[in-house]
């Protein structure tokens, strides 16, 4: 929609996710976080600085998902998981990864799934 | 510190009612509590009400005012919005504001009207729960989210579908005398194990259902119990309240709810008991792993160890620690706003002999109710006992 303001912070790192340049805030004490987010929700830190995320993660926990709220109909059935990525996890859809297991190295991108972005996980 | 004393409780049939209006709802169960409990309406001096997806389900926000005129008093009202555990946030906040002298007479309880939503409608409603943001805009809905902690338990510590099973199986077999239940009917391992996948490794059977319903009571102090000569012979003497990163991903552990730990141990402490003085618990088993986090998070079984309970029967009716005697969510049914208050109306039924299982725990006088919001970011654990 052309008029939707969008998120400011989280469009921001959308994109730079799917430039191949994703990055967590992270705190002095070395928690990460996402955007938008200005104080560090594990230690109160407003210094948070900028750090690349590494080029892959790896799947912590897995679900193929069969009945869905409306705007993932079109998907199912649809494989989702949390990887771990250093500082930070990532949740997102699973891309060419039917079986997935823990400890599977994935990359993260980004992939329009109707009207919204999704992260998307493919083989890393 | 002195107790709350529950005075009065209602609670409507749990179950499909979709012409049913939220207002409609609440008003029946505040009748019934009141009606129980020999207060005059107009000592009340709030109402504390839950409810979650009044917007969503109802086009209604500002539901306080509206349930305080559905109930018939006249006292300011709060909605209490914590997504699952709304109206346990509800009964913690109407306990303090007792103790602490700030009231003697509370209405409490909560509502909620989902089925007129359909499934596809009612599953984007409750994936409203969890990070818009960076779980629902990457597919995960409510039973996605807790298969997410399913499969990080397996992994973990091991057990699987059968385990789980078991609680289904028990859960059901539990609620087949309570006439408030939505599913009254016994139901086997093979039911579960084969029925359609929601979102693996989480079947239908693993899930709560879709349900109408409202829970109220009316809880005052105890001098007002006292000077009015209300029966009023059980109490809440403990109360908790945990949280948590809101997204799972964020969480230092996908398997565990430290936040319903937190919960437990504040209200264990507020009550002076520990984990081995309870007798019976009624958990917030939306779906079947829930219930192995929250007898985990309760303290009665170590991580890792909860897996099992249903099935080597240590939670069934006979077992040394009953674990949802009313059907649980599974099987009597969860309307999100309702369900919390609905817990501690069990366990007040259960001491007070009107429980359909009562007799099954004769010699019980300590429970504990559990109530979980989201994947467990807000969780509210109540101590209820026999005081006198």
């Amino acid at each position: 929609m052309s008029d939707d303001p969008g998120n400011e912070g989280y469009d921001e790192w959308l994109d730079a996710l799917a430039d191949g340049e994703g990055y967590a805030l992270v705190s002095p004490e070395g928690y990460g976080s996402l955007p938008p987010r200005r104080v560090c929700p594990e230690t109160g830190s407003t210094d948070l600085s900028r750090e690349p995320l590494p080029d892959s993660g790896t799947i912590e926990t897995y679900s193929t998902i069969h009945v869905a709220s409306p705007e993932f109909g079109g998907e199912t059935p649809y494989v989702t998981a949390i990887a771990d990525f250093g500082v930070v996890r990532l949740t997102g859809l699973c891309r060419g990864i039917e079986d997935p297991e823990v400890g599977t190295r994935v990359t993260a991108d980004v992939e329009a799934v109707g009207e919204e972005r999704s992260v998307v996980f493919r083989p890393g | 510190m002195s107790s709350v004393r529950i005075a009065g409780v209602g609670h409507t049939h749990f179950g499909q009612h979709p012409e049913r209006t939220g207002r409609d709802l609440f008003a029946e169960a505040s009748v019934e509590a009141f009606n129980d409990s020999g207060v005059d309406r107009d000592d009340v001096e709030a109402l504390l009400y839950g409810n979650f997806m009044g917007e969503l389900a109802e086009n209604q926000g500002h539901q306080g005012p509206l349930m305080a005129e559905a109930a018939g008093i006249r006292a300011p009202a709060t909605r209490f919005e914590s997504a699952c555990a709304s109206s346990g946030a509800a009964v913690r906040h109407a306990v303090r504001d007792i103790r602490n002298g700030e009231a003697d007479v509370l209405l409490v309880g909560g509502a909620e009207r989902m089925t007129n939503l359909g499934t596809a409608g009612v599953t984007e409603a409750l994936a409203s729960a969890a990070d818009d943001l960076y779980e629902i805009r990457m597919g995960i809905n409510f039973p996605g989210a807790y298969a997410l902690m399913a499969q990080a338990y397996f992994s973990e510590y091991g057990g699987g579908k059968e385990e789980l099973a078991a609680i289904a199986v028990k859960n059901h077999a539990n609620a087949v005398e309570n006439d408030l239940a939505q599913f009254q009917r016994e139901i086997t391992p093979e039911d579960v194990l084969e029925a359609p996948p929601v979102a693996e490794p989480l079947g239908l059977y693993d899930a709560c259902p879709v349900t109408d319903g409202a829970s109220a009571m009316v809880l005052v102090s105890e001098a007002y119990a006292e000077t009015n000569g209300i029966d009023a012979p059980v109490a809440i003497t403990g109360t908790g309240q945990g949280g948590d990163r809101m997204a799972l991903a964020d969480r230092t552990y996908l398997a565990r709810t430290p936040a319903a730990t937190r919960a437990a141990e504040e209200a264990y402490a507020d009550a002076g008991i520990g984990a081995e003085d309870v007798d019976v618990a009624e958990v917030h088993d939306c779906f079947t792993i829930a219930e192995v986090l929250a007898i985990e998070s309760l303290g009665f079984f170590e991580p890792g160890e909860g897996i099992s309970a249903a099935a080597e029967g240590e939670t069934t009716s006979d077992g040394a620690i009953p674990v949802n005697l009313s059907g649980g969510l599974k099987a009597k049914g969860h309307p999100v706003g309702a369900t919390g208050a609905s817990q501690v109306i069990e366990l007040a039924k259960l001491f007070r002999g009107e429980h359909v299982n009562s007799d099954l725990v004769e010699d019980a006088r300590i429970g504990v109710a559990h109530n979980a919001g989201g994947t467990v970011a807000s969780a509210t654990v109540h101590v209820v006992e026999v005081v006198t």
